[in-house]
């Protein structure tokens, strides 16, 4: 009997009895299922997060001072002297950041503040959706100029063209230049609730003197390494301790990222696994019960020139079979599931053939491992007792 | 009937048993279900074996069938030793040279009735094609080929155990092994499955019928008597007579 018919009777038998055979994939369509939904979850969060920080321009680097007092300080100028002097260093823009209250005739609200210098545009990959963004003059200048955030411009100008208005912020007038481009969609305390401000300005309006952070964006991204090397030996030459300041590339950040999901889908799929093996047992208690109750076809095949391999062949087929089909239901559940739950998260759907694959051979080397015992029993069973069994 | 080796050439020996002994030990002792048997059948010869339940009716069909191998003893069947074959290789003996009957006609339920014929050809490796071909053969021999697609649930007893016979007789074996073919019919029916078998006799098909029943068993050419694990008589039957 060759695979061919084992494989179609295999089918045959699982036709009979529909409810059985399904209720017996139940356990491998979780299983299979459960893999590919959380891998793909995983991998469509990491992608997710991983476009956030891109958007956020791949070249940037965050370096952060905290204040220690003293003579020992780097100002802005310091930097910008750094960045000018350096080739793999492109643009910096000092940043300072202020809890601020905005009040546009009679409406009022609080929002963050960021005081930066005209580079940080670039810097950002921040788009600019009316206007311009602001410039070296206003900044030198310490103009009362802003570009605002478009959950702003939608909450406290709505319908109106925000453009050359005035906006009163912490008590003091300052002229709308520009509005930004929507970056996460228009929320409240989001990245889109944010006024952009000359940093001396800011400055100022804070009465914070010390600038504690700046971003810096390198040359290009292959000499990003270069870049921090650079900026940390200034800042060591400066501070003589490491603790007083740190050099963040976002790469730096994606890559532990990347370690965290992977841990993290070895968890899920640890998980995930489980099912597939309680699957499993699902199959060979079900495989048990089937070599049982055909005992006396058992006996028949044999008698009619079955060989013990004829017979364990036919079973492990069945098993493969079952969980073959289970798999392919998971699979299907699994992508499906997928995709609607990305779509509901407002994810983009990442689903890796990996996974799928991985999924898939799986079940179907747990549909042979579990069945192979309950086959063994049917292949060894004595053809005499099979043919008096009822 | 009885045949002089001496004066036959070896193959018309179809089933060839020595001393054989088939013993059970239970805890207490051992329970002789053959007690040294030997018997000779030749080709073409219909053999009816009959015994009470316990007589050891049933394991002397276990080992002319290649189903059970004897403690002792040896068995050439078409002349091959078969005593101390392995379970493979008795799967092909009994593939190749048997074909069984049984009284409870064993069709596989979830198989067609050609499905059910077909089976032992399928063990036998035979391409589909040649493989139906002879199946529908079996089945028109029975009457039964305007069948072939129905359920063994939708036939009668009767029925059901020609489609038996025809699975059986399939692959042309030499020897056919009949297990109270008809103790499951009715008198009638029974007595048309029991014509027919004679019918394959006819044709040259060595018989070897096992009952209980000296009505049926009256109908085959020879009747061995098997009483304690021993052949108690050996005589003509009336088809023999006639």
């Amino acid at each position: 009997m060759n695979f061919k018919q084992s494989f179609s009777l295999a089918l045959k038998s699982l036709k009979t009895s529909k409810m059985r055979s399904f209720l017996t994939m139940l356990g491998i369509i979780i299983g299979v299922a459960s893999v590919i939904i959380l891998t793909s979850m995983v991998d469509s969060m990491k992608q997710f997060m991983v476009n956030e920080f891109e958007s956020m321009g791949t070249n940037l680097i965050t370096v952060t001072i905290k204040d220690r007092g003293g003579n020992r300080t780097i100002e802005p100028k310091d930097m910008i002297e750094l960045v000018e002097q350096s080739d793999t260093l492109a643009a910096v823009s000092p940043n300072v950041t202020i809890p601020a209250y905005i009040k546009i005739g009679s409406d009022n609200q609080s929002t963050t503040c960021i005081g930066t210098s005209e580079t940080y545009k670039d810097i950002h990959n921040l788009e600019i959706s009316g206007g311009r963004y602001l410039s070296y003059v206003e900044v030198t200048q310490r103009q009362k100029s802003c570009v605002i955030g478009s959950y702003i411009a939608n909450s406290l100008f709505s319908g109106m063209n925000p453009m050359g208005q005035y906006i009163k912020i912490n008590g003091h007038n300052f002229t709308v230049v520009g509005v930004a481009a929507e970056q996460a969609g228009s929320t409240q305390g989001g990245q889109d609730d944010r006024i952009y401000l000359p940093y001396t300005v800011a400055r100022s309006l804070s009465n914070n003197s010390r600038v504690s952070s700046y971003s810096v964006s390198a040359t290009d991204k292959e000499r990003l390494d270069a870049a921090i090397g650079e900026i940390k030996t200034a800042l060591y030459k400066v501070y003589q301790d490491e603790d007083y300041y740190t050099v963040i590339s976002l790469s730096a950040i994606v890559d532990t990222l990347d370690e965290l999901t992977g841990t993290l889908t070895m968890i899920l799929v640890g998980i995930a696994g489980i099912s597939l093996l309680v699957g499993g047992i699902g199959i060979m208690n079900i495989m048990l019960v089937s070599v049982t109750e055909r005992t006396r076809e058992i006996g028949v095949r044999k008698s009619l020139g079955a060989t013990p391999w004829n017979i364990l062949s036919q079973f492990l087929v069945e098993a493969a079979t079952t969980s073959g089909c289970g798999g392919i239901l998971g699979i299907v559940l699994g992508i499906g599931g997928a995709f609607l739950l990305c779509s509901m998260m407002d994810l983009p759907t990442v689903i890796t053939l990996g996974s799928v694959f991985v999924a898939f051979s799986v079940s179907a080397i747990i549909g042979i491992a579990f069945g192979y015992f309950p086959a063994k029993k049917a292949a060894r069973l004595n053809p005499i007792d099979a043919l008096r069994h009822d | 009937m009885e045949t002089d080796p001496a004066a036959h050439p070896e193959v018309d020996k179809m089933i060839e048993l020595r001393d054989i002994y088939k013993i059970y030990s239970d805890g207490d002792g051992e329970i002789r279900a053959l007690d040294g048997i030997s018997l000779q059948i030749d080709q073409g010869e219909f053999v009816a074996i009959v015994g009470q339940s316990g007589s050891g009716k049933s394991t002397c069909m276990n080992i002319i069938g290649c189903l059970d191998t004897p403690t002792s003893g040896s068995y050439h069947l078409n002349g091959i030793d078969v005593s101390t074959m392995n379970e493979i290789e008795l799967s092909h003996i009994r593939n190749q040279t048997l074909g069984f009957i049984f009284q409870q006609y064993n069709l596989l339920p979830k198989l067609n009735l050609l499905e059910n014929v077909e089976l032992p050809l399928i063990y036998r490796g035979m391409p589909q094609k040649e493989r139906e071909e002879k199946a529908k053969i079996a089945l028109e021999r029975v009457g039964l080929l305007d069948r072939a697609k129905k359920m063994p649930s939708q036939l009668s007893g009767g029925q059901q155990q020609r489609v038996s016979i025809a699975r059986a007789l399939a692959g042309d074996p030499p020897v056919i092994l009949a297990d109270e073919p008809t103790g499951a019919l009715d008198s009638k029916t029974g007595r048309d499955v029991l014509n027919f078998i004679k019918k394959l006799n006819d044709e040259g098909t060595t018989i070897v019928l096992i009952t209980h029943d000296m009505s049926i068993a009256e109908e085959a050419k020879r009747i061995l008597r098997i009483q304690d694990g021993k052949i108690i008589s050996d005589q003509p039957g009336r088809r023999g007579i006639a």
